[in-house]
């Protein structure tokens, strides 16, 4: 089996996967970060959403052999220090999360839209740009509101 | 009253691990050497198996062992239940086909599971599984519930004619007759009440495991109740006695019902742990599996009508319903639409005559069972679309003809079993109509109209039952169990305090709610509360969560252990400071002696209560834990009123819901915040049913919907910035004077949607769900008009 290594969250990984192995099996499996969920096989519910060099990706869609040399980052990786990402603050000030099942996607793709979209977002953007995140708890009312206060404190 | 007391909006305490990535849900856990199992299933909704030939899967590499049907019926693995009886109007039981762990002699519906392959890695089972070799003679099947019952519609269990579950009714039929004999005006719809998929964003999941040393089981699984499942695998499916089975739903991501049910594939888990060896099975649905296994919900097809007399008021109501249970009955699904459906049909509505028969067919698809709001979605949908299209064809006023019908008065008996305990329907209705600022809605409508846009407004003023469910009465509607719940209070000594409760959270915020309660009631911060849940181990049993009961059922059994604490901390406290227990009072999380400066703070108790010398024993012994059962003297009752407002686009049916104004009566309300939330999240259900969700089967019983390319859930611009308002009447019948929140917003929203569209478009009816090529369809009167 090829051998790959990327850096997660800061940190140098490596391990052999197969060519079918995606890159969420090898966050889950091989590196047991379980914070970045599957809830679909078809790529529209974004659970799995995490950075592969500064980009949202569906970590569902990628194969981890695509991704040797990259720099990922999981919900693990975006708190520093000890302090909470101002998007992961914003969801929990917000009530943006019930299940928290789609939570580490949301807030993966609420930080990217920050940055594609900038810190000023109306809701109607969020509510447009989410459209690859399905929520099935919230009515994504707190999510909308959470996006928009996180983006201000980024 | 503390800070973090009831009515504080306290952020949730279980947040920080889901933001963080640190939830432990049941694919998360991985137990040393873990098997993995992957299901055989059918391609065909209806064929008997000739012969299932494992025989080069069970070779393949990495392949533990491979299970059928037979093996299943070797080893005495008994088939899930129904555990509801209800009988037909001639007074038989209703018949319940066999419906075995994998399938014997004959599969039902697709996605049947009629072997398991049990291997090292998922992708050796899942390639395994492609070598298992099932001989099938297709047969005829049906999935539409209206034909079901048709003279030559092929039978889906022997044991049932006509595909007849049974045929139920409920209220008087002559008065019924009569009142419709009498009528100025009968108001007639036929409704379709859309099957929907539950999707919860977790998928269903497993790992059982058998340690044969001790000659015990251990189930993961993604359960709402965790305890009804170990009851269920052990008393009637025969896994292992309670005391050898040990059941841990933890972190579980939504449920909305789909997770109440005890499924094949946890109970194969755990056979195939022991037939493994002892080696722990690990079973992950896939989404096209959810799609086609986690039981559906809805699918009603109904003939209603409503009797007003000449002065609008509605004198009675006659429904006909066939509901749709697919292809076995799954653990609650014959109570759904009947108890907790035409139980509600009276509304918020005085409504003398009340007459329903529900038909209960079996069709060649997926169980059919509760998904938020089970049956009173249904309910709602029948009586809110009468209502509405009556004040319509009589030329009254929606709201004002809705007002005059209400009940006014409590306790209301209905004709249809429920006791209304309290309520203000007009409260309701007057808030919303304020919010929604409904005397301006002519003028919206004109400004729509000039860009081209048809604008409506509905109304939906749906009441429900809940807090299921009060035993004395559910026992003698046929119920299996009575639905209580208990909880256990462990006081430590330094004073911070476990809930162990067997109510179970998968979203709903039970580690913050039930800690405000502790926090109000001993006057210590939230933060010193933690709560215990979903593991039979830990707790000793309790009913789980659904019907949004946890709060006025959960919540009470709390409230009754903390009584039992503190009366029992009072003793302590008399004990350690030298004075007479009725001389002990306790407030604000103090307890003093009357007419002395002599106090204690709780947390001091608390240690006294473990450390202190010389308890007098035959008064009062060491230690602070006390525990309840909650069995409530009533359901609850919450009702309200949401109005929607959409825009049509005129040229191509696309549906803009542009405001949305709710307005509940929970009773009292424990942390806003997330009350709030339930409702956002109902809505958003209720509003997918009415314009995006819906199953679809083909008529050989194929599944069209089987993937989010096909079934659209509501994405986040489907939706509006939603409006919420509050009214108050407490429930009389538990002491915090609460109700139920979880299900109103799916409940509710339906109706009022469905409302507003008709409303734009001129219509009596559209079908849910309202795609734009439906209300383009629905729009070809205009069109013709125009011509």
């Amino acid at each position: 089996m090829p051998a790959i290594s990327m850096t997660v969250n800061g940190e140098k990984v490596c391990g052999e996967v197969e060519g079918r192995t995606l890159l969420v099996e090898f966050i889950r499996n091989t590196l047991g970060k379980t914070g970045t969920h599957v809830g679909c096989d078809t790529s529209q519910c974004g659970a799995c959403v995490v950075h592969v060099d500064g980009k949202a990706v569906k970590s569902c869609t990628a194969l981890a052999i695509a991704c040797d040399g990259a720099d990922v980052v999981t919900i693990e990786g975006i708190a520093k220090d000890g302090k909470l990402h101002p998007m992961q603050e914003a969801f929990r000030e917000n009530h943006g999360l019930q299940c928290g099942f789609c939570t580490p996607g949301m807030i993966m793709s609420g930080i990217d839209i920050v940055k594609r979209k900038g810190k000023k977002l109306k809701e109607e953007t969020i509510r447009e740009e989410l459209e690859g995140n399905i929520c099935r708890c919230t009515g994504y009312h707190n999510i909308v509101k959470a996006i928009q206060a996180g983006a201000a404190k980024m | 009253m503390s800070e973090t007391g009831i009515g504080a909006r306290l952020v949730r305490k279980e947040d920080h691990r889901f933001i963080t990535g640190k939830g432990r849900y049941t694919d998360d856990i991985n137990l040393p050497g873990q098997a993995h199992a992957y299901f055989v299933r059918s391609p065909h909704a209806h064929a008997e198996i000739k012969k299932v030939d494992t025989a080069k899967a069970a070779k393949a590499p990495g392949v533990l062992c491979v299970l059928t049907g037979d093996d299943a019926a070797k080893d005495g693995v008994g088939g899930l239940i129904c555990g509801w009886m209800i009988h037909s109007k001639d007074g038989s039981p209703m018949k319940a086909g066999p419906h075995p762990v994998l399938a014997q002699g004959k599969v039902r519906h697709v996605g049947d599971q009629v072997a398991v392959v049990v291997a090292r890695t998922k992708a050796q089972a899942k390639a395994a599984a492609a070598l298992v070799n099932v001989t099938y003679k297709t047969l005829d099947a049906v999935a539409d519930p209206a034909k079901a019952q048709k003279r030559g519609a092929p039978k889906v269990h022997d044991v049932a004619a006509n595909n007849t579950v049974f045929e139920w009714e409920i209220g008087d039929k002559a008065a019924t007759e009569a009142a419709f004999a009498k009528a100025a005006h009968i108001t007639s719809l036929d409704l379709v009440n859309n099957r929907l998929a539950p999707n919860a964003m977790e998928p269903r999941a497993a790992i059982g495991s058998y340690d044969a040393g001790e000659d015990h089981f251990t189930l993961y699984t993604t359960s709402q109740n965790p305890h009804v499942a170990r009851l269920v695998i052990s008393a009637f499916i025969g896994i292992a006695p309670e005391h050898k089975l040990r059941v841990i739903a933890p972190d579980v991501g939504g449920g909305f019902g789909s997770k109440i049910f005890i499924y094949a594939e946890e109970v194969v888990c755990l056979w195939a742990s022991k037939r493994a060896g002892g080696v722990p099975v690990k079973w992950v649905a896939e989404r096209s599996e959810s799609f086609l296994t986690d039981a559906h919900g809805r699918d009603h097809v109904t003939k209603a009508e409503l009797a007003t007399d000449a002065n609008g008021k509605v004198t009675g109501m006659r429904v006909k319903t066939i509901a749709n249970m697919g292809a076995y009955l799954s653990t609650f699904a014959s109570s759904v639409p009947t108890y907790l459906y035409a139980t509600l049909l009276s509304g918020q509505y005085n409504i003398p005559n009340i007459y329903a028969e529900v038909d209960a067919v079996y069709t060649n698809t997926t169980p059919v069972d509760a998904y938020r709001g089970a049956g009173r979605p249904e309910a709602t949908y029948v009586v809110e679309r009468l209502m509405e299209t009556a004040a319509r064809e009589l030329g009254e006023d929606p709201a004002e003809f809705r007002r005059k019908n209400f009940i006014t008065e409590f306790p209301h008996q209905t004709p249809v079993i429920m006791c209304y305990d309290a309520g203000d329907y007009g409260a309701s209705l007057d808030k919303a109509l304020e919010l929604i600022d409904y005397k301006g809605f002519d003028k919206r409508k004109a400004a729509a109209a000039k860009k081209g846009k048809l604008r409506g407004i509905g109304f939906s003023n749906y009441i429900e039952a809940c807090g299921i469910a009060p035993s004395a009465a559910v026992g003698s509607l046929g119920a299996g169990v009575g639905l209580w719940e208990s909880a256990e209070v462990r006081v430590n000594p330094v004073g911070t305090v476990e809930i162990l409760t067997g109510s179970h959270s998968h979203g709903q915020g039970h580690e913050t709610t039930f800690a405000q309660l502790v926090s109000d009631r001993l006057g210590i911060d939230a933060s010193q509360v933690s709560i215990v849940h979903g593991d039979t181990d830990k707790v000793q049993f309790g009913m789980g969560t659904y019907g949004s009961r946890s709060g006025a059922v959960g919540m009470t059994a709390i409230s009754k252990a903390l009584d039992k604490i503190e009366a029992k901390a009072k003793k302590v406290a008399a004990h350690v400071m030298e004075a007479s227990e009725s001389d002990v009072e306790f407030k604000n999380g103090t307890f003093s002696v009357k007419g002395t400066d002599k106090k204690m703070a709780f947390g001091e108790v608390a240690l006294a209560a473990y450390v202190a010398h010389k308890f007098p024993t035959s008064e009062v012994e060491p230690g602070l834990k006390e525990g309840a059962f909650h069995d409530p003297s009533n359901f609850t009752f919450p009702a309200g009123c949401h109005v929607c407002e959409l825009e049509v686009d005129a040229d191509t049916g696309v549906v803009e819901v542009v405001d949305w104004v709710a307005v509940d009566d929970f009773g009292n309300i424990i942390n806003p915040m997330i009350v709030e939330g339930q409702v956002h999240g109902g809505i958003a259900q209720g509003v997918g049913q009415a314009l995006t969700e819906g199953v679809v089967y083909d008529d050989s019983g194929q599944l069209l919907t089987g993937s989010y390319m096909d079934y659209c859930m509501p994405r986040a611009d489907n939706l509006p910035t939603l409006r919420l308002g509050f009214t108050k009447t407490e429930c009389p019948s538990n002491p915090l004077g609460i109700k139920g929140c979880g299900e109103a917003g799916a409940i509710a929203a339906p109706a009022a949607l469905m409302n507003a569209l008709t409303n734009a478009l001129g219509v009596k009816d559209v079908p849910m769900p309202a795609t734009p090529q439906t209300v383009w369809k629905a729009m070809a009167h205009m069109r013709e008009a125009a011509e």
